[in-house]
């Protein structure tokens, strides 16, 4: 009997530099949906630091790294990036399997942010918009989530059927700034 | 003419450029324009109505006249500014609205018919007969009139758009704006400095004025070095700020790869951008404006403070002999910069009486310019004066009529400016655009002292109301020279005078105007169309408003401005589309088939953003229907296999959760058992039905809904709604998963054979009845199977995370086609779904209710749900409402088309008759003729009844009877067995 074959979003895109800007796609691990129910927020927060070593995150943060994350994924919602979630969130939480949902990709260097900027209807710049920061918000013409994880580096998250179009838009952006010297 | 020792550009290096096919030389940090003069092409273009030769009149993006076409094929700008365009070597211009060439243009005859051709000439004339208007009218005057043209080709370059942010925006970057972002920048906070030209300074480049005690262009390059070494700065040099909109939000055109031969690779030639600032400062400095006298629209003819600019800025005068009109002191600046240069002064005619000569020329006061000569240029002018009239020759005449502060921007909120008698002319109106201080010439204020003083103030008030501080900031010593004016419009005499060179409208047709009654500035603006072109009348409007006003014995206040829109100057469409041209309109959503699908030649039709197979082809089918026939056929006789995996699917879970579903659906899910599905209708509040679909319980407080792949986003935003807004309270969470779960139907008599050859722990019909559901283990992978049924057959729909689905849907098309089946399109799943009478959102199209669909008595009456009170208005349970029908042929005509009406026998098939209307229809393989689905007045009660389907559009008529909308297997012992 033949065994499914998995296949990622962008399938296994190899990672692509224009100017000074690198795109890649991005294995995040698990990805869990985790909504608190009522008055559980403090003990879905407890789990998710105890358990998996991960703060949770305020609104509009992101906290952990690479591996292990949790992103603040719109109201009252979490979603933990890496590891397998502990089974008693599910007592205190919505606990729900994303990880096949999402497109991932890190866009990382010198002009990153002037790439984001031709897509992101948002200030990005890293005065306002810090390491630690995320956002849900539009990429070109997709909802998405926007995560600054390190100086000129960027998680983006859009849906898992919209792979084709995110790498679209952001290559003709990447190029475009190339082109600019 | 080139003039030895002035000018700032790069004289060491020669660019070689054309223009109408011959060659000509210019230098880097030329703009055509320049180079043109310099070259002493005075002619560069035809007015857009009469064909009138035309020059340069300007030197910045307010140019009316010299518009030319850049490139050619796929990559021509048409109405490019030859004043803004920058010289590169291998440029190649053309001039526009001439032919068969620009010195002999044939369409020049509409100047000799001027007299039939003023004001209000097309809404006298073309009124009649109507049908001439399209047909002929239009044509011919398009032809005729108009500008350059873009070329048939789909544009082959790319634009951006762009998105920045900032403290304070600087708008113009004069003496103003470089020290309000001088000043800002001092206070940390982050600046952006944008200008229109691709050398900041402003009128600084274009004089000989000193600033600091250095030469005020040299002043401000070295202001421009320090502010591009401050990290809190970003300049932006040939971006125009096009617009203010709410919110401290502004456009912005930026010209990027314009001033080069060719766009880099994957570069784009214009940004768009959106620019959200905390606070701005205009200062987008003045327009010189021209006088009005007869035939002053000859090449050769230009604004004083231009012929200044090519002389300080580009080394170059645009005559040997200049003469100068003027009715202020700033233009007599013109004849002192020239003369200093050793270009030759015919004289100065100021039509004030008590000047004095501000150098060595001859100087006529009280004077005025009322003629000009020359063919194909300048030659003479004629000049009255109190003790008659003389003529001198000349071949540049550089006027002025004072300066109109560029006050656009502060009335794009619907501000309006206010008039100041001293310089007659307009200044913005403080407070017109929230957030936005003016400073420099634009707010009136001439002298450069008074431009730099007025920057500084103007970013220390932007400061402050942010909460920032600066400390004190050294205003440079510049000049403070007193801008004295004498109002001149327009120079009484015969023939005509020139106000709007881009629109062709001149002094006359203002008046005439007046004299029918179009005294108000609205209505003159129409009908003479001054204003309308694309450089917005930023050169004739405030003169022609002069002007009504006189003609109608009011003053310039009380008489009023026309409306300032967005943008200041002209945006390129593809500009503001950037990124949404063809497939980048919106997202592509792509299922995980997708590639197989594709792979298998299927045609993919558009669902919301999805894309979905239509059909199957297979070789030796000629048509659709074949496919579709022999698809149906698969899933009524053996297996067939369908992504559904674009239909909605929302997580639920909580403790409120059934509460939830209760709420949302007509019918009770509270009942549900773990393990079961549950089809359900919703309604929206007003009482119609929104969508339908199944919910699945996965566990006591876990359920799984699905929605319509066209209603996914409305059902989510639904829930959002009610969980956010109407029952807060309620203990449950939310998330879509639509994108977790490659989803497939596996529907036909030998579907479980199927599933059980993949499945690890097989089922039966006792382990899996119809309407069952649970976690299943495929291959070794955690999936979800649901015994749903959208085809009246046994089925099943399987799901597996994402990552599988291409895999699980190559593994089901393969073992379906070995069992004497295969995947089927959407064409298929139509038939499939009409045979059974099942509901989509061609029949829940928003104005149905639960009545009309036939499910009336879904309608709990234990519970509350969204829509009930709505849904028992009585113009919803009214009898003579349309209802769900089936509809098959009886007659000799066998086609049922979608979209046709119904009517009664003996009844004509117009509105007043109307019936109903058909919804949805296909060939039915299994029943051998067309069925369809349609809405019909009481159509419940109306079953055998035998009426004409009539489609109007392409000419059908069918006799239909109406029947049960379920065609197949009414009893439903498919589905279960």
């Amino acid at each position: 009997m033949a065994e499914l074959k998995a296949k990622t979003p962008l399938d296994d895109f190899a990672p692509m530099t224009v100017g000074t800007v690198t795109l890649e796609e991005t294995d995040l691990g698990i990805l869990t949906s985790v909504a608190p129910f009522r008055d559980r927020a403090k003990a879905v927060a407890d789990r998710v630091k105890d358990g998996h070593g991960i703060a949770w995150p305020a609104n509009g943060r992101a906290t952990g790294k690479d591996g292990a994350r949790a992103i603040w994924f719109g109201r009252d919602m979490v979603l933990v990036a890496g590891p397998t979630p502990d089974p008693g969130l599910a007592h205190d939480a919505a606990v729900t399997d994303q990880s096949d949902a999402w497109t991932a990709v890190t866009l990382s260097g010198a002009d990153a942010e002037d790439v984001l900027a031709r897509l992101v209807p948002m200030d990005l710049s890293v005065a306002t918009f810090k390491r630690g920061h995320t956002a849900r918000t539009q990429i070109q013409h997709m909802n998405g989530s926007v995560t600054r994880v390190g100086a000129d580096r960027f998680l983006i998250l859009v849906f898992r059927s919209m792979a084709g179009t995110l790498l679209h838009d952001l290559q003709r952006a990447m190029e475009s700034v190339a082109a600019r010297g | 003419m080139r003039v030895a020792g002035k000018g700032r550009i790069d004289r060491s290096q020669t660019l070689s450029f054309a223009f109408d096919g011959n060659s000509y030389r210019g230098h880097p940090g030329d703009t055509l324009a320049s180079a043109l003069l310099a070259n002493d092409i005075r002619m560069v273009g035809r007015s857009f109505k009469y064909h009138r030769p035309r020059g340069i009149l300007t030197a910045g993006s307010e140019e009316p006249n010299a518009l030319v076409t850049v490139g050619r094929g796929p990559a021509t700008d048409p109405n490019v500014r030859a004043t803004v365009q920058e010289l590169y070597q291998g440029l190649s211009a053309r001039s526009q609205n001439a032919w068969p060439s620009l010195a002999f243009d044939l369409m020049s005859v509409n100047d000799l018919a001027a007299p039939f051709l003023g004001a209000g000439f097309y809404y006298k004339t073309f009124m009649w007969p109507r049908a001439f208007w399209e047909k002929l009218y239009e044509p011919v005057i398009r032809r005729a009139a108009g500008l350059g043209a873009l070329g048939p080709e789909k544009d082959a370059d790319h634009y951006d758009k762009a998105y920045a942010f900032c403290d304070v925006l600087v708008i113009g970057a004069g003496p103003a704006g470089l020290m309000a972002a001088w000043t800002a920048a001092q206070s940390g906070l982050q600046v952006i400095l944008a200008d229109e030209d691709s050398v900041m300074g402003g009128r600084l480049n274009a004089e000989t004025l000193e600033v600091d005690g250095q030469p005020g262009a040299d002043w401000a390059v070295d202001m421009v070095a320090k502010l591009s070494q401050m990290d809190n700065v970003r300049l932006m040099p040939r971006t125009t700020v096009t617009g203010a909109y709410d919110g401290g939000t502004f456009g912005a055109l930026e010209r990027v790869s314009h001033h080069m031969a060719a766009v880099p690779k994957g570069g784009g030639k214009e940004t768009f951008w959106r620019i959200v600032a905390g606070r701005s400062v205009l200062a987008a400095g003045a327009i010189e404006r021209p006088i009005a006298f007869q035939n002053n629209d000859r090449p050769g003819i230009m604004t004083a403070g231009a012929v200044r600019a090519y002389l300080n800025r580009w080394g170059v005068s645009p005559g040997k002999a200049v003469t100068v009109f003027a009715n202020n002191d700033d233009a007599h600046r013109t004849a002192t910069d020239l003369q200093e240069a050793g270009v030759h002064i015919a004289a100065v005619i100021d039509s004030r009486n008590d000047v004095q000569a501000k150098g060595d020329y001859k100087l006529l006061t009280g004077a005025m310019v009322d003629g000009s000569s020359g063919r194909g240029g300048l030659s003479a002018i004629s000049i009255r004066t109190a003790s008659g009239s003389e003529k001198i020759m000349t071949d540049c005449l550089a006027m002025s009529g004072g300066w109109n502060p560029t006050v656009h921007m502060t009335c794009h909120m619907n501000g309006r400016p206010t008039w100041n008698e001293a310089i007659a002319s307009f200044v913005p109106t403080h407070g017109a655009i929230p957030g936005m201080e003016t400073a420099g010439a634009c707010n009136g204020a001439f002298s450069t002292a008074a431009c730099l003083a007025e920057g500084e103030k103007a970013a220390r008030a932007c400061i402050e109301a942010l909460g920032g501080s600066v400390g004190d900031v050294a205003i440079p010593a510049a000049e403070d020279g007193f801008y004295a004016i004498g109002p001149l419009w327009a120079v009484p005499g015969k023939g005509r005078a020139w106000i709007d060179f881009q629109n062709d409208v001149s002094v006359k047709d203002i008046k005439q105007a007046a004299r029918e009654n179009f005294t108000s500035v609205e209505h003159m603006k129409r009908y003479t169309t001054q204003g309308m072109a694309t450089d917005q009348g930023k050169n004739s409007n405030v003169a022609a408003l002069a002007l009504l006003a006189d003609a109608t014995g009011r003053g310039i206040p009380e008489t009023g401005t026309t409306t300032f829109r967005p943008p200041f100057s002209p945006v390129a469409l593809a500009a503001l589309g950037a990124g949404a041209q063809g497939t980048g309109f919106a997202p592509e959503r792509r299922t995980t088939s997708d590639a197989a699908t594709r792979a298998a030649g299927a045609p993919m039709i558009e669902a919301g953003l999805w894309y979905r197979p239509s059909y199957f082809p297979q070789a030796g089918e000629k048509t659709w229907r074949q496919s579709c026939d022999r698809e149906v056929g698969y899933v009524r006789e053996a297996v067939g296999v369908c992504d559904v995996s674009t239909l909605g699917k929302i997580d639920i879970q909580g403790p409120d959760a059934a509460k939830l579903l209760d709420f949302v659906y007509i019918n009770m899910f509270s009942t549900l058992k773990e393990g079961r599905v549950r089809y359900g209708l919703m309604l929206r509040e007003d009482g119609f039905v929104m969508d339908d679909g199944t919910t699945a319980r996965m566990g006591p407080n876990h359920y799984v809904m699905t929605t319509t792949t066209a209603a996914a986003g409305q059902v989510m935003r639904h829930l959002e709604f009610v969980t956010q807004a109407l029952h807060p309270e309620w203990d449950v969470r939310i998330v879509s998963v639509t994108e977790q779960w490659a989803q497939f139907a596996v529907a036909g008599p030998k579907a479980r054979d199927l599933l059980n050859d993949l499945l690890d722990a097989p089922i039966d019909n006792d382990s899996w009845p119809f309407m069952a559901c649970g976690p299943v283990s495929v291959q070794g992978v955690e999936g979800r199977l649901f015994r749903i049924s959208f085809s009246g057959e046994h089925a099943y729909e399987v799901a597996v995370p994402a990552r599988y689905g291409d895999s699980l849907f190559r593994t089901l098309k393969a073992r379906a086609e070995a069992m004497d089946g295969g995947a089927y399109g959407m064409e298929a799943l139509n038939v499939l779904r009409i045979e059974k009478g099942f509901i989509t959102h061609a029949e829940i199209h928003g104005r149905v209710t639960a009545g009309d669909v036939g499910m009336g008595r879904m309608m709990s009456q234990k519970k509350d749900f969204v829509g009930k009170t709505m849904a028992a208005r009585p113009g919803l349970t009214d009898d003579g409402r349309e209802q769900l029908v089936g509809l098959k042929p009886v007659g000799a005509v066998k086609q049922l088309t979608a979209g046709a009406h119904i009517y009664s026998d003996g009844e004509e098939p117009v509105r007043a008759h109307d019936q109903g209307y058909v919804t949805s229809v296909g060939f039915s393989p299994t029943l051998g003729h067309f069925i369809g689905l349609g809405f019909v007045q009481d159509g419940l009660m109306r079953r055998g009844e035998v009426l004409n389907m009539v489609d109007h559009l392409r000419g059908i008529q069918t006799r239909v009877e109406l029947c049960d909308p379920v065609f197949f297997d009414p009893e439903g012992g498919r589905t279960r067995g």
